[in-house]
């Protein structure tokens, strides 16, 4: 086998051949995918969750992560924030002419991996490959299909004065590990990218709590944005309190450094639930047990004053509004 | 994080405003000048809490704010020149100048790179030995010395791929120039914290006796704010003008003489273009003849189109503090930091951007 | 013109050096600040220590503040 990608890998000729077999099929090994029709033929009932993502991150490879975990933890966390039951992704690679075969199997292997913690399959898959200098080593696509549970009804417009905010950890982790690795900024840290799926941290949050009234994922835009998208939908307003949301100190230092707010940073391993105030104890409590909740805290209240606004209240006590993030968090020298 | 976290202090605050309400007896108008500490202010909602005596506003210290349009356009020019790589701050990539941002320029195929620092610029000269590296070269003297210090590297190491464009400002004139102007009736200047502790405090102890105005040099985090503003207001209530350092961990009377050292060797002052100002004597830097070989003015044929200002926008009343962002009949409609028209909205250190991402309707 | 901060000074090697805040580190130059130490607060700006933080003075203004807060909070 080459070690490179060539063009021809993505022609559908018998190098594209080789290629699916050597480093698809083996490695995301299932008797759906196995069969390589032109679609995967399944029974499905009940509820039904659908979603898609591209993913474009770059590096590929950043510290505790790369593109093929992003990619089936993004989807995955995608259907868990519906309530669902995440089941099978299915996976679309556009590759850069020149990748190395090292650098695929290693995210093939990542994808494995991811999928398999997540217990979904992959069945059903696309390959192309573009010119050297269209595509950044790798883009991803995955689509998501799950199953959402009798009972459970989750969404953004959902929340209602009273309501508890719950946050299942520390934030900023993934875009700090990733800064960290760009030209023109690199700086040292231990911190990786909390990458992970989060549909079994999800299905026993729901065993605490049927009523948990929204689920997101804080990623692009980070927590200030997804809390603003809630309060839009719901037409309600948002209070939480700087003291209460768990930041980690490597993620502290890089902000100042760099002049970046927590809030508007990354996150691709953590949920924000709104919870009627009744049972946020207990679902935080299921929460804390799970190894991606350990540090889950209350963050803060859903309110009938100021709707589609978020406010903060500051270490100093006095309250600020947290808005949605414009563009790019970019680092600044003022 | 120490010497942060502990000048964040809640305790420390309410001691420092308990101090200040108590004093506070004559109505007072105190502006910051520098973007840091108008961000600060914002951030930590520090307005709210002052005594009604007390009324804050924003001068024009945000570097990305005052730099004119026909300076941007430059930058812009530059970009589009074969075989250039612009290295640039982050604060400058959305400003738009005349027609374009860098970042469209960007988008357009411009080889437009972000750094944290000019040393990250020297590391991408040393790369691409067959391009030419322009630094932007914008903020205050606490930033020119390390813009400085980054020329006379180049210069040392044989580095000859390696340019500023020089849109650097200095402080004391520009507070001059509000001062003279009479505009807006000030009590009390908050003093910018890192400027001073590259120039020390004597420039503003001119100030101080000149214009009989007291001012205090603050450092960044909440308790230093309410400290600088508690010293202004002590002066205040006894009628005195003077400087104090409130920011004493930070900044010496003498500032810091190697910093200035360099700064002196490779720039000296010239006229400059403000944004809201016009051009000001002797409150710009540019590069002296012993080091004109990295003047990206001298280096490149720099052809930009008449440079024109956006219609409505008056940043320029904003940054000297006679107009507050909500007279802006742009402001939150037409401009906003999604679609930003003038530079105070894209910078996060902007007056417009402070107030429309942290004011809204808590705003004190 | 402001965003810096302190940062611990862990090793140096002629005119650079690495420091260090909150876990993140970072090599930075000491062109303007040649006097440093290991064990110094460096006030770091775009990656250049402009000045080395007087601790002394920090330690006081501490103490003097927080003697302040608890007079105030005594007072009622």
């Amino acid at each position: 086998m080459q070690d490179r990608i060539l063009l021809a890998h993505g022609s559908g000729g018998k190098l594209a051949r080789e290629l699916v077999e050597k480093s698809f099929l083996r490695v995301l090994a299932n008797p759906l995918l196995a069969r390589l029709d032109d679609s995967a033929v399944f029974d499905l009932s009940g509820k039904i969750a659908f979603t898609t993502d591209s993913h474009v991150v770059s590096p590929i490879f950043f510290p505790g992560g790369d593109i093929g975990r992003l990619a089936v933890c993004g989807t995955v966390n995608d259907l868990a924030m519906s309530g669902a039951r995440p089941l099978y992704l299915s996976l679309a690679l556009i590759i850069e002419e020149g990748l190395t075969m090292s650098e695929l199997d290693r995210v093939m292997a990542s994808i494995q991996k991811a999928a398999e913690e997540a217990g979904v399959k992959i069945i059903t898959g696309d390959t192309k490959v573009v010119g050297r200098g269209s595509a950044d080593g790798l883009f991803i696509n995955t689509t998501g299909i799950g199953v959402v549970p009798e009972g459970v009804d989750i969404s953004g417009s959902n929340a209602r004065p009273g309501d508890k905010i719950v946050l299942s950890g520390n934030i900023g982790d993934h875009s700090i590990a990733v800064l960290s690795k760009r030209e023109g900024l690199s700086f040292a840290t231990d911190l990786k990218s909390d990458c992970a799926p989060l549909g079994n941290l999800v299905a026993e949050m729901l065993a605490a709590s049927l009523s948990i009234r929204c689920l997101r994922d804080p990623t692009r835009g980070g927590l200030a944005s997804t809390l603003n998208e809630i309060a839009g939908q719901s037409g309600v307003g948002i209070r939480i309190e700087e003291e209460k949301i768990p930041v980690r100190e490597e993620v502290l230092g890089a902000c100042e450094m760099l002049g970046l707010d927590p809030l508007h940073l990354a996150n691709e391993g953590k949920l924000v639930a709104v919870v009627p105030a009744q049972d946020a104890e207990a679902v935080l409590k299921a929460m804390r047990v799970n190894c991606y909740g350990k540090e889950a805290a209350i963050v803060g209240e859903v309110s009938a004053e100021h709707p589609g606004r978020v406010v903060m209240k500051t270490g100093l006590g006095t309250s600020r509004i947290v808005d949605m993030l414009v563009g790019e968090p970019l680092p600044r020298i003022c | 994080m120490r010497f942060i976290t502990e000048f964040r202090s809640s305790e420390l605050s309410a001691g420092l405003l308990s101090q200040i309400r108590l004093r506070s007896r004559t109505p007072a108008r105190l502006m910051e000048f520098c973007g840091g500490h108008t961000v600060a202010i914002f951030k930590h909602g520090i307005r709210q809490v002052l005594p009604a005596t007390l009324e804050m506003v924003s001068g024009p210290g945000c570097p990305v704010c005052v730099t004119a349009n026909a300076d941007i356009d430059k930058a812009i020019a530059l970009s589009q020149v074969p075989g250039v790589i612009i290295t640039t701050f982050g604060d400058m990539l959305k400003v738009p100048g005349s027609r374009l941002s860098l970042q469209e320029a960007k988008a357009g195929g411009a080889d437009v790179r972000m750094v944290y620092s000019t040393m990250d610029a020297i590391k991408i000269a040393n790369e691409n030995a067959d391009k030419a590296i322009v630094f932007l070269g914008i903020g205050f003297e606490a930033t020119a010395p390390t813009i400085a210090a980054s020329i006379i590297q180049a210069k040392e190491r044989g580095i000859d791929n390696y340019y500023v464009l020089s849109l650097n400002k200095l402080c004391p004139p520009a507070i001059r120039a509000i001062l003279d102007s009479g505009e807006v009736r000030l009590n009390g200047l908050i003093c910018p914290g890192h400027v001073s502790t590259v120039i020390g405090s004597h420039p503003w102890g001119a100030i101080a006796r000149e214009y009989h105005i007291p001012c205090v040099i603050s450092g960044f985090e909440p308790v230093d704010i309410l400290q600088c503003v508690s010293m202004l207001v002590a002066q205040i209530e006894k009628g005195e003008a003077r400087v104090e350092i409130a920011y004493r961990r930070g900044v010496r009377p003498e500032g810091n003489p190697e910093a200035i050292k360099l700064m002196e060797m490779v720039f000296e002052p010239a006229p400059a273009r403000w944004r809201g100002m016009g051009e000001l004597p002797a409150s710009g830097l540019k590069l002296r003849r012993e080091y004109q070989q990295f003047d990206a003015e001298l280096a490149f044929d720099i052809i930009a189109e008449p440079a024109c200002e956006p219609e409505g926008c008056i940043c320029g009343d904003i940054l000297r503090g006679t107009k507050v962002p909500q007279d802006c009949p742009l402001f939150a409609s037409t401009c906003t930091p999604e679609h930003p028209v003038g530079p105070c909205m894209v910078s996060s250190e902007g007056s417009c951007s402070a107030h429309y991402l942290y004011g809204g309707s808590l705003a004190g | 013109m402001c965003l810096a901060i302190p940062a611990l000074i862990k090793s140096i090697d002629g005119l650079e050096a690495e420091a260090e805040i909150g876990g993140i580190s970072r090599r930075i130059s000491l062109q303007l600040t040649p006097e440093a130490r290991v064990g110094d607060y460096a006030i770091v700006h775009t990656g250049y220590a402009i000045s080395i933080m007087d601790q002394e003075e920090a330690e006081e203004t501490l103490k003097i503040l927080g003697e302040m807060a608890s007079l105030v909070e005594e007072s009622g």
